[in-house]
Formats: structure tokens, C-alpha cells, sequence
């Protein structure tokens, strides 16, 4: 992470998402916001609070909840011209339009053989831990990352949260933007003025020399804290954020593991058919002679997201279960 | 209605029907011949309702497109050559041959594209009638849609949110009687899609879609409604497709009589449309005749175009995937 200042103020999450947002209705007159909830109510983990009264209701409204027309009003409105912010309360909303973000938003440059421009930027919530259980907690990154056209992002800090939503914005192609809500009050460094991270780029947390944890969202947090752990036990883990999930950052990943010859993959959402199969296919394809040990992998189990805290508790992967999983690959 | 239609515009009109329907009757064959891959759909017989509302609408008006999209990019200003080079597939097409019939567009001519999913439009002409609104423009967007989508939530959704904002959005539903091979009254217990209008709050009206006159009026007074500010309308155009749902002789399914087909041909939106020019005295027999001759050249010149046009290199598989 570039330090920009000496002293960079602090901000949880939920206000680097508010301060992503400014910036991008302050630099572009073209963009708006528009979603459910966003304006009135400042969104319902209120991170577009004070923005109506900031860039008034044109810049900023709120829509009737009608999924598909959202995001179609978001499609419509980028080929011609405008720059929107589409908000998605929850991620598990997706079934409500997933015609209209996997064969409008997606293709619609591709059949049109590239004479259309869709700078759509979509924030969306996802995510386990709050007991809001199986329709409002899941994490579908895998759904999306399948679909040629869209590029995903997935910020982990409050600084990652401004400055990817920033480059979403600024992106001349559809962006989702999956925020996480358990990271909502995780505070961070957040400079005040307008930085972008560039989409596609992975970020190398903790550095390591044994062992390569590839950890998405909010299991990068998870990931540093199994880290402390494993140090006791000879292993000095190399923490990767991806940051970008599509397009991914192999290359950042793949000189890892030639280095530490050992990697872990972790995500909150279900392990079957999880992205971190993909993130395991490409690892055994260009570094298998490097690799001392099968690749393992962390998710959720095969089931829906539980209500109840204690099954919730035992659902959502944490840093316990990353440093099981490392001891019983590496059979320590 | 107080404007009156004058001469030019009549034979505009008759000009882009024409264009239409040659353009689909020979491609239509094309398709059944063998010479254009995959599925078109045709729109023969409904040309009355895209001429009679593209003749309002500039460049600079949006308009959304269904699988029966030929006609309404050829009523908008598309080029044959173009157009059929899209058809076959070749790299000189309006989307690179990576669209074919079912997405071919331009975004120039304000055409944003045919669609291949059934009610994929409504929400997207919404769209493009925000962007008007925010831009503070004049324009409107048009969503040509069938009485099968009118059953998609996407259309329930983008009509209440286009009464809602009061978008300059005008849907224009056209009424063949089937959604795909299914009658009307085997997909909705309504006769006139129109009656759902005043659960949107918007106006809903009725019109013969054989008669381009009675839609070219319609549709004046829901754009002049929609650019002053009152917001959208639902338009409902009763037509016929002649042909299958896909293709011309489709797949020989039984589903309507050749008695109602014949029925409906009695009505033909250019039959009808050339008696009444030629007895007003503006359009001849013959100088219709001539039309369709030149416009014949010109659907066999497009043909000339794609068929020596090259066809995409399978390097650009991946390009105009991203920005």
C-alpha cells in the first residue's frame, strides 16, 4: 500500500465507501447514483449518507426496488452517455437481474462489436456474519468473474474501498464493486484526495518467504492474523489480496509461489466450484514444478448461509481454520 | 389530432415500409436457403408501427429493439450493406459479425440494438430516456417490445419506474396475437395490453397496426406527451407477422390457420397504404412500382456488399470484449 502522507486520517470502511462515492459525483458530471434506499436514506449501512444533501437529487436517488430495472436504467443510461453508479443493496439481489447484468451489461460492447462504451459501476453488499442468513449474506463472486465483460473488484480496506470505487468510475467498462459488510467498521488510512488503485492489480499484504496465502476480501484480515500463528511454527506466510478478481492478477500470484513453493487459498464463499479454483488451476498450470505441496484450499462448506450464530460462527472461514488447514497440508 | 400529415411524410413513410419488407423477404429466404446462418426473425407485416414511429424521431432519439429487429434499425436509417453484411456474419457488419440479426445495431443512429432476450429492452430504454432527462434534452427513447414480453417483470419493472420519473419514454407494445407460437389468449387473460397502462399511471392507447397512419399519429401525440415533460405512454399496435416466429416457413408447427394468415394479409400495412396514396394522387401505381424496383437494387447491391466482404479473422475472437 502506498503511504501517500506522513499522518493520513483514519476512516473505517463504511466512510471510505461515502468518500469513493463524493470524489466520483465531484469529478464527473456525468455520474450519478441510483439504487434503493441510497438517497433518503442514505443507503441501509449508510454509506451515502449526506450525499442527497450535498449534490441534490439529481445526482443521487433513490429507485423503486425493481433489481432489473436499476440496472437497466444503469445500462441504458452508460450507452448513452452517462456515467452511473448503480447500487446493489445485497449481492444476493443479483437473481432479481442477473439477465440484465450477465446479457445486457456484460455483452452488450462484445455484440455490438465494440461500438458501445458501458462505464457502469455497480457497489454491491456481500457477505456473511450478521445473521441475515442464506439470501442475505452469500458471497457470489463466482457467478460474475464467469462472465466475459465485467470486471470485478472486491476492496478489503477503507483504503482499498475509496480508491477501487474511484477506479471503477473512472473505468470505461462495467465494474461490480463487492463490498463487504462485516468490514464495514474496520478503520484504515484514507487520504482526502481522489486516488484511484489500479483495477487489476494484486497486492502483496505481508511479505513471506515459505508459504503464499492468496486471500480475498475480507479473509486478507483472516489471513493476517493465522499468519501471526503460523510464524511460531516455521512458516512465514505471504499474504496476496488480489483486490481485483477479473481481470486477475496471475502474475503476482505465480512469482509468489516459485518463491514460497507452497500456497493456500482462502474466500468466504463457497468452496465447491469457488474462485479459488480458478486461482488453483492457473498456479498448477505455470508453477507446478515449483510447488513442494498440494495446493489447499478455504470456503464455506456445501451448504446455504446459516441463521443462527452458531452454525454462522462455524460457516464463515476464519484464521483457526486457515492455520488447520496449513497444518494438515504441510502434516504438521 | 391537430397536425396535419403531410405529402413528404406520407411517402416516407411508404418509403421506409418498403425498405422493410423487401429487405426481409429476401433475407428470409436467404436464411432458408441456407446462406445466412442462425435465426431471424421477420418482421413482415408489422411495417406499418415501426415506420409510422421512426418518421418522428432523429438520430438523436433512443430507441430499444426486440428478437424482430430488422425492421426497426432499416425504419431508423440502417444501411443495407451493413445490415446484411451483419447477417452473414462478416467483419465489414454493424457489430463485426459478432452480433448477427438478433443484436445488430447503431448506436449512431441512436438503434440500441435488437435483443435476444424477451423483455431485455424495457429496462434499458428506460435507461437511455434517463440520460435524456439528466441531460436535460428534448429526445425521447422508444421500447419496441411484443404482447409476449408485456408478461417479463422486466417490462412491469421499467414501466412503473419510466410513470415514476416521469422518463420521456414511449412503449410501444406490438400486438401479433403470439409470444413465439403461444396465442394471446393462452398468455394473458387480457385483450388489449394497453388496459395495464393505468396501473403504471401513464396513458394507454390502442391503435391499428396495419395502418401507418393511425400509428403515425398515435405515436406523435405519446412523443409530444413525452417531450414536454408528461412522461411515458404504452401504445399498443395490433399486427400480424406473417411468417413463423423464426424464419419464414419456421418449423411447420400448426399453431394458427392459413385462414387467419390470409385474413390478416387482406390488411397489409403496404397494400392498403399504396391504394390510398394512389387515390389521393401522391403516390402512382407505377411510381410505386419504381419504388420497389429501386429499393430491389438496392437490397440486391447490400447483398453484393456482404457477400464480398471477408469474413472475421478468428484472432479477434476476444476483442470488444472490454473498453
Amino acid at each position: 500500500m502506498a503511504e501517500a502522507q506522513p499522518q493520513p486520517r483514519e476512516l473505517p470502511y463504511v466512510a471510505a465507501i461515502t468518500d469513493g462515492v463524493r470524489a466520483v459525483l465531484t469529478e464527473q458530471p456525468d455520474a450519478f447514483v441510483a439504487g434503493e434506499d441510497v438517497a433518503g436514506a442514505g443507503g441501509v449501512y449508510g454509506y451515502y449518507r449526506g450525499l442527497l444533501k450535498e449534490f441534490g437529487p439529481n445526482r443521487i436517488f433513490d429507485t423503486p426496488i425493481s433489481e432489473e430495472a436499476i440496472v437497466g436504467l444503469g445500462v441504458g443510461a452508460a450507452v448513452t452517455g452517462c456515467r452511473p453508479i448503480i447500487d446493489l443493496m445485497f449481492m444476493d439481489f443479483m437473481g432479481e437481474c442477473m439477465d440484465e447484468i450477465a446479457n445486457q451489461l456484460a455483452k452488450m460492447r462484445y455484440m455490438f462489436g465494440g461500438r458501445a462504451t458501458l462505464p457502469v459501476t455497480m457497489l454491491t453488499m456481500a457477505g456473511a456474519g450478521m445473521s441475515l442468513a442464506a439470501q442475505h449474506s452469500q458471497s457470489l463472486e463466482a457467478w460474475i468473474c464467469h462472465l466475459p465483460g465485467l470486471k470485478v473488484v472486491m476492496p478489503t480496506t477503507p483504503y482499498d474501498a475509496k480508491g477501487l470505487i474511484i477506479a471503477a468510475a473512472r473505468d470505461d467498462n462495467p465494474v461490480i464493486v463487492i463490498l463487504n459488510k462485516m468490514s464495514l467498521a474496520i478503520t484504515g488510512p484514507v487520504p482526502e484526495e481522489s486516488y484511484a488503485i489500479p483495477i487489476g492489480e494484486a497486492n502483496i499484504v505481508r511479505e513471506g518467504t515459505n508459504y503464499t496465502i492468496v486471500a480475498l476480501g475480507r479473509m486478507v484480515h483472516e489471513a493476517l492474523k493465522a499468519a501471526e500463528v503460523l510464524k511460531d511454527l516455521g512458516i512465514d506466510a505471504e499474504i496476496i489480496d488480489p483486490r481485483t478478481l477479473q481481470p486477475f492478477d496471475t502474475d503476482t500470484v505465480i512469482a509468489s509461489v516459485k518463491k514460497t513453493h507452497r500456497a493456500l487459498i482462502v474466500h468466504e464463499a463457497v468452496r465447491f466450484g469457488g474462485f479459488g479454483g480458478e486461482i488453483t488451476a492457473q498456479i498448477q498450470e505455470l508453477a507446478f514444478d515449483y510447488l513442494d505441496a498440494p495446493i489447499a484450499r478455504v470456503g464455506a462448506p456445501f451448504s446455504p448461509v446459516p441463521f443462527s450464530p452458531a452454525l454462522e460462527a462455524h460457516y464463515v472461514p476464519n484464521a483457526d481454520r486457515i492455520v488447520a488447514e496449513v497444518k494438515q497440508q504441510l502434516a504438521l | 389530432m391537430s397536425t396535419q400529415i403531410t405529402d413528404a411524410t406520407l411517402l416516407d413513410i411508404h418509403q421506409r415500409m418498403v425498405r422493410i419488407r423487401i429487405f426481409e423477404e429476401t433475407a428470409g429466404k436467404m436464411m432458408e436457403d441456407g446462406k445466412i446462418p442462425g435465426a431471424l426473425h421477420l418482421y413482415v407485416g408489422q411495417e406499418a408501427i415501426a415506420a409510422g414511429v421512426m418518421v418522428h424521431l432523429s438520430n438523436e432519439d433512443y430507441i430499444t429493439s426486440s428478437h424482430r429487429g430488422h425492421g426497426h434499425l432499416i425504419a431508423k436509417g440502417g444501411e443495407y450493406d451493413r445490415m446484411f453484411a451483419e447477417l452473414y456474419g462478416k467483419a465489414t457488419g454493424y457489430c463485426k459479425g459478432k452480433g448477427g440479426s438478433m443484436h445488430i445495431s447503431n448506436l449512431e443512429l441512436g438503434m440500441l440494438g435488437a435483443n435476444g432476450i424477451v423483455g431485455g429492452g424495457p429496462p434499458i430504454a428506460v435507461g437511455a430516456a434517463f440520460s435524456i432527462k439528466f441531460k436535460q434534452k428534448d429526445n425521447v427513447a422508444v421500447c419496441f417490445f411484443g404482447d409476449g414480453a408485456s408478461n417479463e417483470g422486466s417490462f412491469h419493472e421499467a414501466a412503473n419506474m419510466a410513470a415514476l420519473f416521469k422518463l420521456p419514454c414511449i412503449f410501444v407494445c406490438e400486438n401479433n396475437g403470439y409470444g413465439e407460437y403461444t396465442p394471446q389468449a393462452n398468455h394473458q387473460a387480457i385483450v388489449d395490453v394497453a388496459d395495464r397502462a393505468p396501473g403504471y399511471g401513464m396513458p394507454g392507447v390502442v391503435v391499428d397496426g396495419m395502418d401507418a397512419v393511425a400509428v403515425y399519429e398515435a405515436a406523435g401525440e405519446a412523443i409530444r406527451f413525452a417531450r414536454q415533460g408528461s412522461g411515458p405512454t404504452l401504445l399498443e399496435c395490433k399486427t400480424y407477422r406473417y411468417y413463423d416466429h423464426v424464419g419464414v416457413r419456421g418449423m411447420g408447427l400448426s399453431y394458427r390457420t392459413d385462414e387467419e394468415v390470409e385474413r390478416w394479409r387482406q390488411k397489409d400495412p403496404i397494400m392498403n397504404f399504396e391504394a390510398r396514396l394512389a387515390e389521393q394522387g401522391i403516390l402512382s401505381a407505377d411510381a410505386a412500382r419504381t419504388i420497389h424496383e429501386q429499393v430491389e437494387q438496392e437490397v440486391q447491391a447490400g447483398i453484393a456488399f456482404a457477400e464480398s466482404s471477408p469474413m472475421p479473422d478468428p484472432s479477434t475472437i476476444t476483442d470488444d470484449v472490454y473498453a
